[in-house]
């Protein structure tokens, strides 16, 4: 979805203010949130995928005001009430919070998705790889409503596949139980200026790992069936 | 910024918690005792003095860093550390001509097992916005300046790899060992926004942890 997580590239946060002898926690309820979240979502089996989806859910005017770990809150929430491990009635029941804190719970904006998980065996051969090391590919301009792992800043884009770091499961399926869909993710690197402009320094790249149906072969690559015969002439 | 705020006032979230955990324990999903041993193993045992021993082995010992470039998560299992997020360690290594900086746009992914939990500078908004289109920007953010002629690579965590910087060995430290290495490598170092300066005297306490 293209939601506010996705933030790569945006302006008006400010500089990045670094806190001097940080604490790992900064409060005892950012501690059993931690836990909860780490015992919790295997005990409901509540896949990561989901749970980074259910965090993106949050509306954004929510999301921007909440601190990292009351995100992590309102997403286990909200994905253990669809799941129906608990109900929104059993947490009112036993928050003795105040008005604030139930009005927050209330607008965690809960909606039923279905049954449980559907637990899918690993396949048995690994699919292959569409792409190989220094392929000119284009990252592909999708929009999907669900969870996605491909950044807006790059849909369009230009790279070149740098490693291929093997088959895992696809997240745009997996968070939705509609399937793992394991498959090839690579990092692909990106020019800054192709990604910002030529505004941008010739001499920044960025890296970002991406599923094989995010990416497509470039249009530079014309010849797709040539491309074995050139491999051994390109610079590694 | 916002979203970097911290509710310490313990009306809030302080209270869902203790409702969700009510819940979850009654229901026989939780066991207190193994959240206490979660916390305590981030608090305690879990956190940046793990990547400062691998940086510090590969700095010292040259068929280690080989492996360590090689598959990290072997590397770094090498010495005990695994877990959660750690399933995919990839390290990158800086010198004289390229630096890399490490992030995650789309929320906050952060090697655990070699670094801890995020800090809560990594995990703003301001930090997941800008390392990609002005890195150095940022860098200047953490008083890191760059030449124009350092490649800047920016590795964004947006699927299960998870990066560790080797930052270079800072000059003046030929004489220490791989333990007083070790206290000199700092988390930020790691993530790639600071290098780690020269030692003027080897030894010496370092302000930052």
């Amino acid at each position: 979805m293209n939601g506010v997580h996705d933030m790569g590239g945006m302006d008006g946060f400010g500089p990045v203010v670094r806190e001097q002898n940080e604490p790992v926690f900064h409060a005892d309820w950012e501690r059993r949130v931690y836990a909860i979240v780490g015992a919790g979502m295997r005990a409901a089996q509540i896949n990561i995928d989901e749970f980074r989806h259910a965090v993106e859910r949050i509306p954004p005017s929510q999301y921007i005001a909440s601190s990292y770990y009351e995100r992590w809150l309102s997403a286990a929430e909200t994905l253990l009430v669809e799941r129906g491990v608990v109900t929104r009635e059993e947490l009112l029941a036993k928050h003795d919070g105040s008005p604030e804190s139930v009005r927050a719970l209330v607008a965690t904006g809960v909606r039923a998705i279905g049954p449980a998980p559907i637990k899918e065996k690993p396949g048995a051969k690994p699919p292959r790889a569409r792409f190989a090391k220094s392929d000119q590919v284009r990252a592909r301009n999708l929009n999907p409503t669900g969870h996605t792992r491909l950044p807006r800043y790059v849909r369009g884009k230009r790279g070149v596949i740098a490693r291929d770091w093997g088959v895992f499961f696809f997240p745009d399926t997996n968070a939705h139980h509609a399937g793992t869909k394991p498959q090839h993710c690579y990092s692909v690197r990106f020019e800054a200026r192709e990604l910002w402009g030529k505004s941008a320094q010739s001499r920044e790249r960025v890296l970002v790992d991406l599923w094989e149906d995010y990416l497509e072969p470039s249009d530079t690559n014309s010849k797709p069936k040539t491309r074995k015969s050139v491999t051994t002439k390109r610079k590694k | 910024m916002s979203g970097d705020h911290h509710n310490t006032d313990e009306s809030g979230p302080a209270a869902r918690v203790k409702a969700l955990e009510a819940i979850l324990t009654e229901k026989g999903m939780l066991d207190p005792a193994a959240l206490d041993a979660i916390v305590d193993a981030y608090e305690t045992r879990v956190g940046p003095r793990n990547g400062a021993r691998v940086v510090a082995k590969a700095w010292t010992d040259p068929e280690y860093r080989k492996r360590l470039l090689a598959d990290a998560t072997a590397a770094v299992g090498e010495l005990g550390f695994a877990g959660p997020e750690g399933g995919h360690l990839v390290a990158v290594e800086n010198t004289d001509g390229v630096h890399n900086l490490v992030v995650c746009t789309l929320c906050s992914c952060y090697p655990w097992p070699v670094l801890g939990l995020p800090p809560v500078w990594y995990k703003s908004f301001a930090y997941r916005s800008r390392a990609v289109s002005d890195p150095r920007g940022v860098l200047k953010d953490f008083g890191t300046e760059l030449g124009a002629e350092v490649e800047i690579r920016v590795w964004d965590s947006s699927a299960e790899i998870r990066y560790l910087v080797i930052p270079q060995r800072p000059k003046g430290t030929d004489a220490m060992s791989e333990d007083e290495l070790a206290a000199i490598v700092t988390r930020d170092s790691m993530v790639g926004v600071e290098k780690i300066a020269p030692l003027a005297r080897p030894g010496a306490k370092r302000a930052r942890a």
